[in-house]
């Protein structure tokens, strides 16, 4: 078996005296799209935030089977690993393209020179920001900006992309858009560590899932095999069940 | 008051509120990228245009031990940071820029005799002492608190300010400079002679209001600034570093200094603290801009150039307090007309 994208083993995160997250193991295998899914406040942003190095954490975090010891975001972004956070953190006052720009800065910053060969990559996934590369990235709707987000990550040719609730306050049918996308990463080699509320949409697109509750994981396997679990059923997917 | 005496104070203001438009647009963008309030700004001022000075006059001016010495204080912290995180492959880039740099320009003032160089080059070599000293503050002091309150960067602006005036003193006397005109041309408009130096001053200016455009505009790394400035977090994600942003625009900030100092020398007699009060009127320039807005501030500044020059005429006595006196009802039209945004997330 390859090494996995990334290991993460014993994680714990606290804010002051609450721990967030309690001896969190969660594995990424390459080409692999993985779910997290789970309630508010689990501690799901917590985990990505620990991933990416933006909290102070305990444990060990593997990333292409390199152990990262001090991990700064700065060095993790020039590894490989990209977040593209709950909020977006878009950079609104700046134009579309601006913003897919500034997503390849660690590659230019590196010497790397193909940005527009990527852009051009970018914009065949979403033909919308196309339209839309001279426009100011705040004045785009819901979905736009994700895309935005999204392909801003892409633009710095990730190993791992890592998205926070990507659905979150976007309409049905852009969900399903993004979603669409999103299980389209898998043609590009990129692996994905999804945290999503959408628990139907997420296990739907993802080879893995684990359930995330009050900072540790509590169910996991083949997402197939989770959508149709009784208690995931039960909790997140309402009655119907999931279609797999 | 006629004509001509208002033509000979409007090109006065015209030119001093262009040298207050290049610190206020420092000042802007330190303060959007790094929330400091960079009082020292003037003192690069007075370091610019006194290490040139010093130069001229064939004296190694003190500036360029000051470049050793911080440049070694930066690579013992940088090479114990870099060792406890276990990455012994930076030191390498550490020595080079803060040890092999600096000694390099010792090398040069020792073997090249600048004060004989044409002024061109004096004026690169002036620069290549007081600009590195921009990054190494910004690691020295600022870095180390990059996390802290707007208010708390304010002191230790403050405290930097006094050690780098105290050190002016130390290193340049008491004794003030002027450095002869880049030019001896002078152009009759009408009524006015305008000299060659007004003109430098003006030109410079505007070229180089037009290069920071431009670099913020095209550039990569100045979109990563304006980025850095329009959310930190997202910056982040993307791999810019705040520390990077940090010095690239500490950098950029002491270049407009001293460059802004060099363009004066000829035209006022620089001493070691003349950079405050330089630095201060830049700031109330960039103070009208709401330590936001790059053109209103360059606007501002002129303004402040202009308030000056016709209240030395008027009210000479006067002509400071009239200046700083004009940022209350800037602050109270500011906090009247706009929306109050906390200062943090």
């Amino acid at each position: 078996m390859t090494e996995p994208i990334l290991r993460v083993r014993d994680l714990c995160v606290s804010y002051g005296k609450v721990e967030a997250l309690h001896h969190l193991d969660i594995t990424v295998e390459p080409g692999q799209i993985v779910a997290v899914i789970g309630p508010n406040g689990a501690g799901k942003t917590t985990m990505l935030s620990a991933i990416m190095g933006l909290l102070p954490s305990s444990g060990e975090i593997e990333f292409q089977g390199e152990l990262q010891r001090a991990c700064e975001v700065e060095h993790l972004v020039a590894m490989g690993m990209t977040l593209v956070p709950e909020k977006r953190e878009l950079f609104s006052e700046m134009s579309v393209e601006d913003n897919l720009l500034l997503g390849a800065f660690q590659r230019f910053h590196a010497g790397e020179r193909d940005q527009g060969r990527t852009m051009d990559q970018v914009f065949a996934t979403f033909p919308r920001l196309k339209e839309r590369r001279a426009q100011l990235a705040g004045t785009l709707s819901g979905g736009e900006r994700q895309m935005v987000a999204v392909g801003r990550a892409l633009m710095a040719k990730p190993k791992l992309l890592m998205l926070d609730e990507p659905s979150l306050g976007l309409a049905p049918m852009v969900v399903r858009e993004i979603f669409h996308i999103i299980a389209g990463l898998r043609g590009l080699g990129v692996a994905v560590l999804l945290v999503e509320q959408n628990a139907r949409a997420a296990l739907q697109i993802s080879d893995h899932g684990c359930v995330l509750e009050t900072g540790g994981v509590v169910l996991a396997g083949e997402s197939r095999a989770l959508a149709n679990d009784p208690r995931v059923v039960q909790t997140y997917l309402g009655l119907g069940g999931a279609r797999p | 008051m006629d004509l001509q005496i208002a033509l000979l104070l409007g090109q006065d203001g015209v030119v001093n509120g262009a040298i207050y438009a290049l610190l206020a647009l420092a000042l802007v963008l330190v303060y959007a990228v790094t929330r400091v309030i960079f009082i020292p700004q003037g003192e690069f001022v007075a370091y610019g245009a006194l290490t040139l000075a010093a130069i001229q006059a064939g004296k190694t001016p003190g500036t360029l031990w000051l470049l050793l010495g911080a440049g070694v204080a930066v690579a013992l912290v940088d090479a114990f940071v870099a060792l406890r995180d276990s990455r012994p492959r930076r030191l390498a880039r550490i020595a080079l820029w803060n040890l092999a740099l600096p000694l390099a320009v010792v090398g040069m003032a020792r073997w090249l005799e600048p004060a004989r160089l044409p002024l061109v080059a004096q004026v690169a070599f002036a620069l290549a002492i007081v600009v590195p000293l921009g990054p190494m503050l910004y690691r020295l002091v600022y870095q180390p608190l990059a996390e802290a309150s707007v208010l708390v960067l304010l002191i230790v602006s403050m405290a930097a300010h006094l050690a780098l005036v105290g050190l002016g003193l130390f290193f340049f006397g008491a004794e003030g400079s002027r450095t002869p005109p880049f030019s001896d041309a002078r152009i009759e408009l009408g009524a006015v002679a305008v000299n060659g130096q007004t003109l430098w001053v003006l030109g410079a200016s505007v070229v180089l209001i037009a290069a920071l455009y431009r670099f913020f505009g095209r550039s990569l790394y100045g979109k990563a600034l304006r980025a850095t400035a329009l959310n930190r977090v997202g910056a982040r994600l993307m791999g810019i570093s705040t520390t990077m942003a940090g010095k690239l625009s500490f950098t950029v900030a002491a270049g407009i200094g001293a460059f802004s100092g060099i363009l004066i020398a000829p035209i006022t007699t620089v001493y070691y603290d003349t950079g405050f009060l330089i630095g201060l009127k830049g700031f109330v320039a960039a103070i009208i801009a709401g330590l936001a807005s790059y053109p209103a501030a360059a606007a501002g500044a002129i303004l402040v150039g202009l308030l000056e020059a016709f209240s030395s005429f008027w009210a000479s006595a006067f002509k400071e307090v009239i200046v700083f006196t004009l940022i209350i009802p800037v602050l109270l039209f500011r906090s009247l007309t706009s929306r109050h945004a906390e200062e943090e997330e």
